[in-house]
């Protein structure tokens, strides 16, 4: 790992200000996916700029039909959060199942979202819950938010403050588990609105995705065995050492199931 | 005070390591340390056409940069093997030459190129990145069915016979060939124990410093034995004389097998440290551990059963191909055959056996003794055979080894490849296990669980293994150029507590606790009165370190046998002052009686008297009470026992959970029970993280899959239930103690088990067959092959 500043500001401005005109900077949250990065070499910033001072984006609320949680909302207080719970319970549980403790303890939406690993949960909350990713300076849709592979429509510099999701009549998140790093092999959240049902796959892919088979088949009856005819292409899917396309393919569907028969 | 064999005494080490106050190698600093990089190869399998290290030697805080020249250079041998097999026909093993930096070609992803020293660990690191090594790619041999494929690419241009580094075999083939012939039924299994690797929690570090005014040398390592270190060095890769070269292993954190080994980097730091003039440190990070550290297991075998029409065992062929790696480690050779094949008759009579193993060399890390190191080999193959025999007979299993297995009035028992057990009663440790886990009532349960749309199976082995390594001249005999005895020193301190002093090493097991109880109980003294030593070659006689369970069984018969020296005089201190004849002095709970009188003295004013000799037998007797032993066991031990699994599938996904495990294990006799069942719950972990979840995956081109604790799956608490933890124990006839060893027992009955309840499980679907790891997706794969068939 190599030197680098240290940035610890307490507010958003000066946040933006650590990161401006710098070689190669870097906000850092939790550190979770940051720091094995640097470790591995695969990120040599020159300046860190800690968000852990910064209060204002640790804030959860519920607004109207929406639900803010901030970017610095750690996964354990998404998961232990009586205002997630009420409002979209498929987040908490999503939450709690991420990582381990310690990860979950320092691990942030924010991070996990900027980050976009193929495998992580939120990409598929954020896509099927419709969510809006908010920066300093923009709203960005989720589905325009997730580019591709580690990719994300975020600028230099830009600095995401909040997501707000639009809070679904019921939802669920189902995700096999990596039994090694426990990131998602295949995750599928569905969240049913009045305008339909949205479905989105983490994990299979090389990025979150919608499936729009899944999503008509559901629309039209909003139960598992709904899904017994839909196709999941293989196809589409990645083969890796955890796990064949084939395989996950499988997964999906079954996830599926799983997360509509239990959808709250 | 005084009876503490048999008792749960806390772990005196546990104040330091559970406070963070453990002082492992990595811990210490020396002063104007330096530190220590080496460059490895990315590559599987290539020539060095060329390595350019002037960019790197110009880099900031750069000391030194060597390479695999000046490692010739300087003279020195390479890293040796331990154990010299032979061939079938008579002719010795292939060893390949084994240096500490390569200089002409690098056999493995993560072979050493070079090593950078620099003031500190990112310099050396970044300096490291600037040594340009032009690599010309040569043909790459990933995996055994690679290494023995016709025309395969070679890993030595010199081996004989392809890849082989030796084709050896045990027992008698035509025997074996007459059993088949006259047998009713032959059952037949083919199958893989995967590569592991054994993930020690503290990856392997090194300190060496040289002392030019008194031309010492001192290496602190993350080493299960300083001694054999020492000796290696001392005798083979530097050179060193012993008594100028003191190897220290302070706290070490695990080892599993992985730290028995001598590596390359101890020599590194060593030579760096001379050339630099200052201590060097290096210290692995995990990635490097993933592909330096000797791996474990990587058999593929193939082995027959033949039966009679009674269903008693007749004959036993086995053939198995064993993956060595790019490099015989210090004790890679014994781990397939003596380690291997001497247990395949298991806890059964098998009046023939024949195995034969061919040993190869691929593009990958060396692998070595991991926990159990041959004897999970040998288990699991007999006991999957064994319930396959069952299932294809068509009769119960427990039964079927309840009519095979050795009995205890057939001790002591000659198996037909070379081991005599001296005692054992594995049918009561079958009915201990059975009975915890309510075998009776399993189909119940099955009934239960598929209610709840699981498969739920049950599986069970039962094995016999050796340890307590071992007879020295049946050692030598065998091929092990070292003896296999230890040594202990017991110092009673003049004011009667003791320092005792082992040759063994303790790195998880507990030794300051055990050792303490033993000789506390021996001497009638309390556990706190007693400090155990280990780790440093300057203050332990000698000894041969831990690894095979050998720790107690030849370590601590080694300590009775210096108590017992420390007794027979204490007896003649007490009989001159007591005014007595020594044969009328006896030593009970602690003090020093004449029989027949009043007359005593405590073992503290014994100890007193012996330093402050004002009456005392000085004519006959020299003053002090400190007294050494070496011990050479007669045998091996054999622990043994029964070890079952229930397991529940989910279908549609192929998850197995481990729902149930209940084991009896015979370790001989118990000195701390608390320390016997922790060594079996890690045991077991380490077994059914290899059934489940852990391999080491090489692609192709000989890169490490699962090089990172992302994809190599570590077993975790939560990956268990509570485990049943029973036993059933008779003592080693053959040592002081009558213990026979627990580190392995259950890294060696288990996998086996878990296996089998799987297939159980999956059985009533038509799968009949699985590999280890059973991963969801193979179990999944297996569920829809079978539904196609
Ligand atoms: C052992 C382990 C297991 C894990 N398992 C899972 C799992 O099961 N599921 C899962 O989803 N994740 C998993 N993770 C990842 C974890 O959720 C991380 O917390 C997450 O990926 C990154 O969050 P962080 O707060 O740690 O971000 P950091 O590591 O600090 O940052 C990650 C990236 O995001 C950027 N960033 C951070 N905050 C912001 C912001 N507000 N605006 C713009 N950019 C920002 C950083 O600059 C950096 O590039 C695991 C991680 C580990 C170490």
């Amino acid at each position: 790992m190599d030197n680098f500043e240290f940035h610890k500001p307490t507010s958003i401005d000066d946040a933006i200000k650590a990161v401006d005109g710098k070689d190669e900077p870097k906000f850092l949250a939790g550190g979770q996916s940051l720091i094995p990065v640097m470790k591995l070499d695969m990120a040599q910033p020159s300046d860190l700029v800690s968000l852990a001072g910064v209060a204002t984006l640790k804030e959860i609320k519920e607004d109207g039909d929406t639900l803010v949680i901030g970017a610095m909302a750690t996964h354990a207080t998404v998961a232990e959060s009586d205002a997630v719970t009420k409002a979209i319970p498929s987040i908490a549980s999503m939450a709690g199942h991420i990582g381990d403790a310690q990860v979950r303890n320092r691990g942030t939406i924010g991070g996990s979202v900027a980050h976009a690993d193929p495998a992580a949960d939120y990409p598929a909350a954020l896509v099927a819950l419709n969510a809006t990713v908010k920066t300093h300076k923009r709203e960005i849709a989720a589905e325009d938010f997730f580019t591709e592979l580690f990719e994300t429509a975020l600028e230099e510099g830009e600095l995401i403050t909040a997501i707000h999701f639009k809070k679904p009549k019921r939802s669920w998140y189902e995700k096999f588990q990596s039994p090694a790093s426990k990131y998602a092999i295949a995750g599928v959240c569905v969240a049913e609105y009045d305008d339909g049902v949205r479905v989105a796959i983490t994990g299979a892919g090389n990025k979150v995705f919608r499936h729009a088979g899944m999503e008509k088949a559901l629309s039209g009856n909003f139960d598992p065995s709904a899904l017994d005819g839909v196709d999941v292409d293989a196809g589409e899917l990645r083969t890796d050492v955890e796990a064949s396309a084939e395989y996950r393919a499988h997964l999906v569907k079954v996830m599926a199931k799983r997360a509509v028969k239990n959808a709250r | 005070m005084g009876k503490v064999i048999g008792e749960r005494v806390l772990r005196k080490e546990d104040t330091r390591f559970l406070t963070g106050k453990g002082r492992y190698t990595d811990d210490l600093n020396r002063p104007n340390q330096a530190y220590a990089y080496v460059l490895r190869s990315p590559m599987a399998h290539a020539k060095i056409a060329s390595i350019d290290t002037e960019d790197a030697k110009q880099a900031d805080g750069v000391l030194a940069v060597l390479t695999g020249k000046d490692h010739a250079d300087a003279g020195f041998g390479g890293l040796p093997c331990g154990w010299l097999i032979h061939n079938k026909d008579g002719s010795p093993m292939h060893e390949p030459p084994h240096p500490s930096l390569v200089a002409d070609r690098v056999r493995h992803v993560g072979d050493n190129v070079a090593v950078v020293i620099a003031e500190t660990k990112a310099q050396a690191k970044a300096a490291a990145q600037m040594i340009m090594v032009d690599y010309e790619e040569l043909p790459v041999v990933p995996d055994i069915t690679a290494a023995i494929a016709d025309g395969a690419p070679k890993v030595w241009d010199d081996t004989p016979v392809g890849n082989r580094c030796y084709d050896w075999h045990i027992g008698e083939k035509d025997p074996t060939d007459a059993a088949f012939a006259k047998a009713k039924h032959v059952v037949s299994i083919d199958l893989v124990n995967q590569r592991l690797i054994p993930n020690a929690m503290e990856p392997r570090a090194a300190i060496g410093e040289y002392d030019p005014s008194t031309d010492d040398h001192t290496l602190w390592t993350t080493s299960q034995n300083p001694h054999l270190i020492r000796l290696l060095i001392g005798a083979f890769t530097m050179q060193i004389p012993e008594h100028k070269l003191r190897i220290i292993a302070p706290d070490v954190g695990g080892g599993f097998g992985s730290k028995i080994y001598h590596y390359a980097e101890e020599v590194l730091v060593l030579w760096a440290s001379k050339v630099v003039g200052r201590p060097v440190k290096w210290t692995a990070e995990r990635s490097e551990s993933f592909i330096t550290d000797a791996h474990g297991r990587d058999h593929i075998s193939h082995a027959e059963l033949a039966i009679d029409d009674k269903g008693k065992f007749l004959g036993l062929r086995v053939s198995t191909k064993a993956n060595m790696g790019a490099y015989l480690s210090t004790f890679a050779s014994a781990v397939p055959t003596y380690l291997y094949g001497t247990l395949l008759s298991g806890v059964y009579v098998i009046p023939a056996i024949y195995a034969e193993v061919e040993a190869v060399f691929t593009n990958t890390t060396a692998v070595d003794a991991y926990r159990g190191a041959g004897r999970p080999e040998a288990t699991y193959l007999l006991e999957r055979l064994v319930t396959k025999a069952a299932r294809e007979l068509g009769i119960d299993e427990v039964e079927l080894r309840r009519r095979n297995v050795i009995q205890p009035d057939q001790f002591p028992y000659q198996t037909p490849v070379a081991l005599e057990y001296d005692v054992g009663e594995f049918e009561k440790c079958l009915d201990v296990a059975l009975e915890q886990v309510d075998y009776a009532n399993f189909e119940k349960r099955r009934e239960e669980a598929k209610s709840r749309g699981m498969l739920r199976g049950i599986g069970m082995s039962l094995y016999v293994e050796a340890c307590g390594l071992a007879p020295s001249a049946l050692a030598g005999a065998i091929g092990a150029r070292a003896g296999l005895y230890e040594s202990g020193t017991i110092r009673v301190n003049p004011t009667g507590n003791v320092t005792v002093f082992t040759g063994t090493h303790s790195h998880g097991q507990g030794h300051e606790t055990t050792f303490a109880q033993l000789v506390a109980d021996q001497l009638g003294i309390p556990v706190e009165s007693v400090e155990v030593k280990h780790g440093d070659t300057s203050n332990t006689a000698f000894g041969m370190g831990s690894y095979g369970s050998r720790s107690l069984p030849v370590g601590g018969s080694a300590l009775w046998k210096a108590g017992e020296k420390i007794i027979a005089k204490g007896r003649k201190i007490a009989a001159h002052i007591l005014e007595a004849s020594v044969d009328d002095v006896e030593f009970v709970d602690g003090e020093f009686r004449v029989k027949g009188t009043d007359k005593k003295m405590l073992f503290a004013e014994v100890a007193f008297s012996a330093y402050v000799p004002h009456n005392y037998p000085l004519e006959e007797l020299e003053p002090g009470l400190e007294e050494s032993a070496f011990y050479d066991p007669k045998n091996f031990t054999f622990p043994g026992g029964c070890h079952v699994v229930e397991v529940e599938i989910d279908p549609e996904t192929g998850v197995t959970k481990v729902v149930d495990v209940a084991v009896a294990d015979d370790v001989g006799k118990v000195i701390n029970p608390m320390i016997v069942d922790g060594q079996i719950h890690g045991g077991l972990a380490q077994g059914i993280g290899q059934a489940l979840l852990e391999h080491a995956k090489y692609d192709e081109q000989g890169q490490l899959l699962t090089g990172s604790y992302m994809t190599y799956t570590m077993p975790r608490a939560a990956d268990f239930p509570f485990f049943k933890v029973g036993n059933h124990v008779t003592h080693c006839t053959h040592n002081p103690l009558g213990s026979k060893g627990c580190g392995e027992v259950g890294a060696i009955g288990v996998p086996p088990a878990v296996i089998n309840a799987v297939i159980n499980a999956l059985e009533p679907e038509g799968v009949t067959d699985i590999e280890m790891p059973a991963t969801p997706e193979r179990v999944w794969r297996a569920l829809n092959e079978a539904k196609k068939a």
